[in-house]
């Protein structure tokens, strides 16, 4: 469909920005796994220290890029979903503020005023500006959800009977998400860390990191929407078949409605202060989002299973073998199963730092992100950036630059993951930790804290980083190829989206929010309730500001 | 024909059976290997002085205080099948506490206390690593419990 020049604008610069950015993301990834692995035995190379690029790794890749992208596939579509386009002010009063945000996060992280990680637990204090920009890009994404509920309602005053677009469906359920979960963070963000940071008031670290939590696993859910969006709407169709079951998607978003949040204490099974019985049950409430992505993964290959078997496929798994892998002008198919197959390791490692006692084996080891580089690195992160090709090419008239290379890089990507997340989990599970400068210690055959059982692990997540990094050079490289090159299609916003196999007649209760934000509603009060009170009981005295580099306390204070 | 087609109803029945099973799993390990998660202690000052406290034979306290870089006390003597009981702080930021070998895992947190329990069955040098980025030092920040046999030290 043909769509405004403003939507058209807001869109590219939402794709660009964290594009460009993610240079400087990617290339502190590959720096980690080269330090990590005792190549380099020093606090920073390049002027820049590992745990300042560790905090930009963290915060560009998985919080720049992918709110920065949920907010273009979002208005991308619910434009092309509901043949409606979204409040112009709105649209760019949304993206300035979150390009604000960006810019005085940016600044302190370069700056080397905020190494904090992008978890930034209290006390370790980073510069306000960070706190800020951090709570803007939040606040800005919030806009177009209220933009996008209006546009629905417009539409089903129009269509009282029809069935909410499956793609309209999961942006809303996302944002939802996203707008319940980021109240704990901002409230985070704006009442305790801001005082705090400036000196104002001393902080509650249980509490901090329990509203923080609140946020950090249902973050996950807002990652990984969007390509459950494109699993169910699009990889059938690019596998040229049909969705299996339109109504098992919609089941699937809504339990992922309900489960995403009341989860988050499964991050604090380590915590003091927080009461065995709340860790028990949300480690049991983690076991509702794993019947969505046991849906999923059923319907996602039942419906390739039956594209394979369109296209000739013979005998049980004779289907595997007939899908498009390496079509050029099905490029994104190659994104999608690429992340898929590294979905179904990313999931069943999460399974296994949900299960309550396991918890104790493997938290904060590197086998904590050797599981997330397959979720959030996998299908998230090649669903993002395909897309992102996708969608710039399409709504620019431009061909891809160097189309041959752009259907290798996911396959490139998901084998460099593969190796470099065996050699973190490994490592995890003989006590590696997560997060730490190990060439100047650990990996440094010349310190006293020289561990050799960690040589292996590490070199192997060097080898899987180096490929990545490969990978992901080569996006860049094709992605702002595309850009430069000469419009010779017409441009258009358009999205492949699949037919159903099992197209179930209408549901009332799977067609509406309100049943379903009540339900949610009554399982958080219930899940956190008792957390919050234990964090706010137990703990004793407040904490003041300390600085990575100082381990005195910053005690300026306060009349 | 009904909403729910018979492979997806085999797939929910299949899918159900596995979820039972993993809760069932959990339930049964963490009563069989004695293996919870950290326990939820209110705060107390007086747990935050670092020392070792002797309870009878082979029962210890460990008070643990992880501080910008270092565990204090660095070093922990206590002979082969001693049960000891960690209780952890932390003087300023979060600091991590992860016995690998041992599968003791907590975080230290200023104005909190940790707590668990674990029994050391054979000898050896038990390394403890802090695992939460607790600033520019936090690379440094290991200490040790030694297991050793009951009459030697």
């Amino acid at each position: 469909m043909q769509i405004s020049r403003s939507l058209k604008r807001v869109i590219f610069w939402l794709l660009g920005i964290p594009v460009t950015l993610l240079i400087l993301g990617v290339y502190h990834g590959l720096m980690q796994t080269i330090y990590r692995a005792g190549v380099l035995n020093d606090s920073s190379f390049l002027k820049l220290e590992y745990y300042q690029g560790l905090t930009l790794h963290g915060v560009i890749n998985a919080i720049v890029l992918t709110t920065f992208f949920a907010v273009a596939f979002g208005h991308a579509c619910m434009t092309f979903f509901l043949k409606k386009e979204p409040n112009k002010k709105a649209m760019w009063i949304s993206f300035w503020i979150m390009v604000l945000g960006t810019g005085l996060a940016a600044w302190a992280m370069l700056a080397g005023k905020a190494s904090v990680l992008y978890t930034f637990y209290p006390p370790l204090k980073g510069h306000p500006f960070f706190y800020l920009g951090t709570a803007l890009i939040i606040v800005g994404s919030w806009i177009p959800l209220f933009d996008w509920a209006r546009m629905y309602r417009e539409w089903r005053k129009e269509n009282p009977i029809t069935k909410i677009p499956l793609a309209v469906l999961g942006t809303l359920i996302n944002f939802i998400i996203w707008f319940v979960c980021t109240l704990a963070v901002a409230y985070e963000v704006l009442v305790l860390l801001l005082p705090w940071s400036l000196g104002m008031a001393d902080i509650n670290v249980t509490l901090a990191r329990t509203l923080f939590w609140f946020f950090g696993h249902a973050l996950v859910y807002f990652w990984l929407l969007p390509a459950y969006i494109m699993f169910y709407v699009m990889l059938p169709k690019l596998a040229g078949g049909k969705l299996y079951s339109d109504l098992a998607g919609r089941v699937a978003l809504f339990l992922f409605l309900l489960f995403s949040i009341p989860v988050g204490v499964h991050h604090q099974f380590s915590d003091p202060s927080i009461g065995q019985n709340i860790k028990f049950f949300q480690g049991l409430l983690t076991y509702g989002v794993t019947l969505p992505s046991f849906i999923t993964a059923f319907t996602i290959a039942a419906s390739l299973e039956y594209a394979g078997v369109k296209r000739g496929a013979k005998g049980l798994f004779g289907w595997m073998a007939r899908l498009p892998y390496l079509d050029t002008k099905n490029f994104l198919f190659a994104y999608l199963i690429a992340g898929l197959i590294l979905f179904v390791f990313g999931g069943l490692t999460g399974i296994v730092n949900a299960s309550y006692s396991l918890n104790n084996v493997v938290h904060n080891t590197s086998w904590l992100p050797g599981h997330f580089h397959m979720t959030v690195a996998g299908p998230v992160f090649l669903g993002i950036i395909g897309m992102c090709t996708y969608l710039y090419s399409k709504m620019s008239g431009k061909k891809i630059f160097m189309p041959k290379v752009n259907v290798i890089i996911p396959y490139l990507w998901m084998i460099g993951v593969l190796i470099f997340s065996t050699g973190l989990m490994w490592g995890g599970l003989i006590g590696e930790p997560r997060r730490t400068n190990l060439g100047m210690t650990y990996l440094n055959p010349e310190h006293e804290l020289f561990t050799p059982e960690w040589v292996p692990t590490t070199m192997l997540a060097l080898l899987g980083g180096i490929i990545m990094f490969i990978a992901a050079m080569l996006f860049i490289v094709v992605f702002f190829g595309t850009m430069f090159k000469k419009k010779e299609l017409e441009a258009v916003l358009e999205l492949p989206y699949s037919e159903a196999y099992h197209d179930e007649k209408r549901i009332p209760l799977f067609d509406r929010f309100k049943p379903w934000l009540v339900t949610m509603g009554i399982i958080l009060v219930i899940a956190y309730t008792p957390a919050l009170y234990d964090a706010v009981t137990n703990p004793g005295p407040k904490a003041p500001r300390f600085a990575p580099a100082n381990p005195v306390p910053d005690l300026m204070k306060i009349k | 024909m009904s909403v729910i087609d018979k492979s997806e109803k085999k797939v929910l029945m299949i899918s159900g059976v596995v979820i039972a099973l993993f809760i069932f799993s959990m339930l049964y390990a963490k009563d069989q290997y004695n293996s919870n998660v950290p326990e939820c202690v209110p705060f107390d000052k007086a747990y935050t002085e670092p020392k070792v406290v002797q309870l009878d034979e082979k029962t210890y306290q460990v008070f643990s205080v992880a501080s910008m870089w270092q565990f204090e006390p660095a070093e922990i003597y206590v002979p082969v099948g001693s049960e000891v009981d960690f209780f952890l702080s932390s003087k300023d930021v979060v600091h991590g506490f992860n016995i690998a070998e041992k599968n003791v895992n907590m975080m230290a947190v200023y104005g909190n206390i940790n707590k668990t329990t674990v029994k050391f069955d054979k000898k050896g040098v038990y390394k403890i690593t802090c695992h939460e980025y607790c600033g520019v030092g936090h690379q440094n920040m290991q200490a040790e419990v030694i297991v050793h046999e009951p009459q030697s030290k």
